[in-house]
């Protein structure tokens, strides 16, 4: 496998994958491609699962985004040179983009109100889309989409990937806020709100899962490569659902 | 009665601060902790304790606090008018506080974040490994008029009345930043230009990050608004749609799509933090090499803070009790006041 290395910067037309890169001055980024897709998305996973089991000394941290491996260590203990070096070594072991999903993955189904009041765009999304308001919620609701990612806030899951004509935009103009356990979407993917919070995202349909739960054993409710089925429910089914805990209604299977 | 600080009055903001969680990234949490770390280690050096004790983070505004037991405290970050029963106090120095008197803080006479320390830390109850309020994450909240804060045993109930030159970082000034992800995508003569002009601190920024008013155009690059969200870490320089650069901090959010023209150095996101609005800022650009020198000499200066601490010299106006001083034989020792103090 070619690994590109560069510096600091973007990336250069043709570009061969992975590449590294740096972030601040403690930091490495292995990144398996510049537009999201399955394969890179799972291998980001598994070599951030690999460099956890690898255990190298000067490590203090590492996540992943959708289709990147983040590494955060000790610059003074460990230089930038030998933990690339580790990295390419540990990156030339195998072929990434033909790696497994993690294990332990969920499938959930989250009861999920579509539209009114509770979630006031589902029909301006659905006209972005090109499809009715009913269309929409069958799109959406029929789609099993996986958990990409966690991110932006605690907990917080990026889901994908919807139909080709979920491809729309965010909004230019900001919504203040949505609430916890808003479904919004955008270039084809869901994002599920964890915290109340602003957002480019279109509100489209409304959850009474929590999914941060600072005082839990499990504070960080779904993972990486979980999928999820967004049922859809009434209001007053959500009322009383959210009534009767944290899951909001939500269950969960184990896949693998 | 419990060891506690009794908290009269609080200004907006006022919350428990660590160093914070790191480690939570993956779970889409930011570290967090407080805004300005170098405060903490320069109140751990005043009290000669360990960093890892929780804070009092004040912004911009201070409080009313009374202890119940007599404990030793250290006022450090942004300066603010302090006072122990109305007699001032020096900032960036530790004190006594005895045991039923009031302190009173007051506004911030330069920089943003204060920080109250206690001997022996406050001891609220940890959540997710820290103590740390978490705004943006809904984990703990500001603190309030009426709160009873328990504070730790004071495992080294020395002296006090010792001060600290605070490396300043109130009034903005030079901040050094490397290269970050989408650096390449704007154009060198860009680059140039953003480390040629000024910059002045907006009023828009928390502890999420800080917004900065460019003195001439925004700035523009060629990733449009269509690059993938990315790791996102303390000190990144987002431009946003708008070509205003937004520094982030402690509280961040842990992924964005915003390109970034480059990142803070850890050593200077203090003054990052501490710019008040208004306040001019300028960026230099250094390359890794020189800024992990720079983290370096940064790590050893603040390892060996403890060894630049002095007494602090007392105003006698400022003593209430003068006339019981020993003033006129000239037959003391001459660290009556120091002894006094204590």
């Amino acid at each position: 496998m070619t690994i590109l290395v560069s510096n600091s910067g973007g990336t250069p037309p043709g570009a061969e994958w992975p590449q590294i890169r740096t972030v601040g001055i403690d930091g490495l980024l292995v990144s398996f491609g510049d537009r999201l897709s399955e394969p890179a998305n799972r291998a980001a996973l598994a070599l951030r699962n690999a460099i956890e089991r690898a255990d190298w000394a000067g490590v203090e941290e590492t996540s992943t985004s959708m289709v990147s491996t983040y590494l955060r260590f000790d610059p003074l203990w460990q230089g930038h040179a030998a933990m690339r070096a580790s990295l390419r070594e540990l990156l030339g072991q195998q072929d990434w983009f033909a790696a497994a999903l993690p294990t332990g993955r969920r499938l959930w189904r989250i009861p999920t109100v579509y539209g009114t009041d509770l979630a006031p765009q589902l029909n301006e999304a659905a006209a972005v889309a090109g499809l009715s308001p009913e269309e929409a919620m069958v799109s959406i609701s029929q789609s099993r989409v996986q958990v990409q990612t966690i991110g932006f806030a605690p907990g917080q899951p990026y889901l994908g990937e919807l139909p080709p004509e979920w491809d729309i935009p965010r909004q230019t103009a900001l919504t203040d806020k949505v609430p916890i356990g808003a479904l919004t979407v955008a270039i084809r993917q869901i994002t599920l709100f964890s915290v109340s919070a602003p957002t480019g995202w279109r509100h489209v349909g409304q959850t009474a899962i929590s999914l941060f739960r600072p005082d839990d054993a499990t504070p960080f409710v779904v993972r990486p490569g979980d999928e999820v089925l967004f049922e859809p429910t009434t209001a007053e089914e959500l009322a009383n659902m959210r009534a009767s805990g944290p899951d909001g209604g939500a269950t969960s299977e184990v896949l693998s | 009665m419990t060891r506690a600080l009794i908290v009269h009055r609080a200004g907006p903001g006022l919350s428990v601060q660590d160093q914070g969680r790191p480690g939570y990234l993956a779970y889409g949490l930011s570290r967090g902790g407080a805004a300005d770390r170098l405060a903490l280690v320069e109140g751990a050096a005043l009290l000669e304790q360990d960093e890892s004790h929780a804070a009092l983070e004040m912004v911009g505004m201070g409080g009313e606090f009374e202890a119940t037991e007599d404990m030793r405290i250290a006022l450090t970050g942004a300066p603010m008018r302090a006072s122990i029963d109305g007699v001032r106090v020096a900032w960036s120095a530790s004190h006594s506080l005895p045991a039923g008197t009031r302190l009173s803080i007051g506004a911030a006479e330069s920089g943003t974040y204060g920080y109250l320390h206690l001997g022996g830390g406050l001891a609220t109850p940890s959540r997710l490994e820290a103590r740390s309020a978490h705004m943006t994450a809904g984990v703990g909240a500001p603190v309030q008029p009426g709160s009873s804060l328990p504070v730790g045993e004071d495992g080294n109930p020395g002296s006090t009345g010792l001060g600290v030159d605070a490396e300043p970082r109130f009034d903005g000034g030079e901040v050094r930043f490397v290269p970050s992800l989408q650096t390449e995508f704007f154009d060198p003569a860009e680059l140039t230009r953003f480390e040629a002009i000024e910059f002045n601190r907006d009023a828009r920024g928390n502890r999420m990050g800080a917004r900065f008013l460019p003195q001439g155009d925004g700035f523009q690059n060629e990733t449009g608004l269509s690059i993938l969200s990315e790791v996102i870490v303390p000190g990144d320089i987002q431009i946003t749609g708008d070509g205003t650069p937004f520094v982030l901090l402690c509280e961040c959010q842990t992924t964005g799509g915003y390109p970034r023209i480059g990142s803070v150095l850890p050593a200077d996101l203090p003054r990052v933090a501490q710019a008040q609005p208004g306040a001019s800022l300028r960026f230099r650009l250094l390359n890794l090499e020189e800024a992990i020198e720079v983290e370096r000499c940064e790590q050893e200066r603040r390892k060996g803070l403890h060894r630049t601490l002095r007494p602090l010299i007392r105003d006698p106006r400022t003593i209430p009790d003068l006339l019981s001083y020993q003033l006129i034989s000239g037959v003391t020792a001459g660290d009556d006041l120091e002894k006094a103090a204590k």
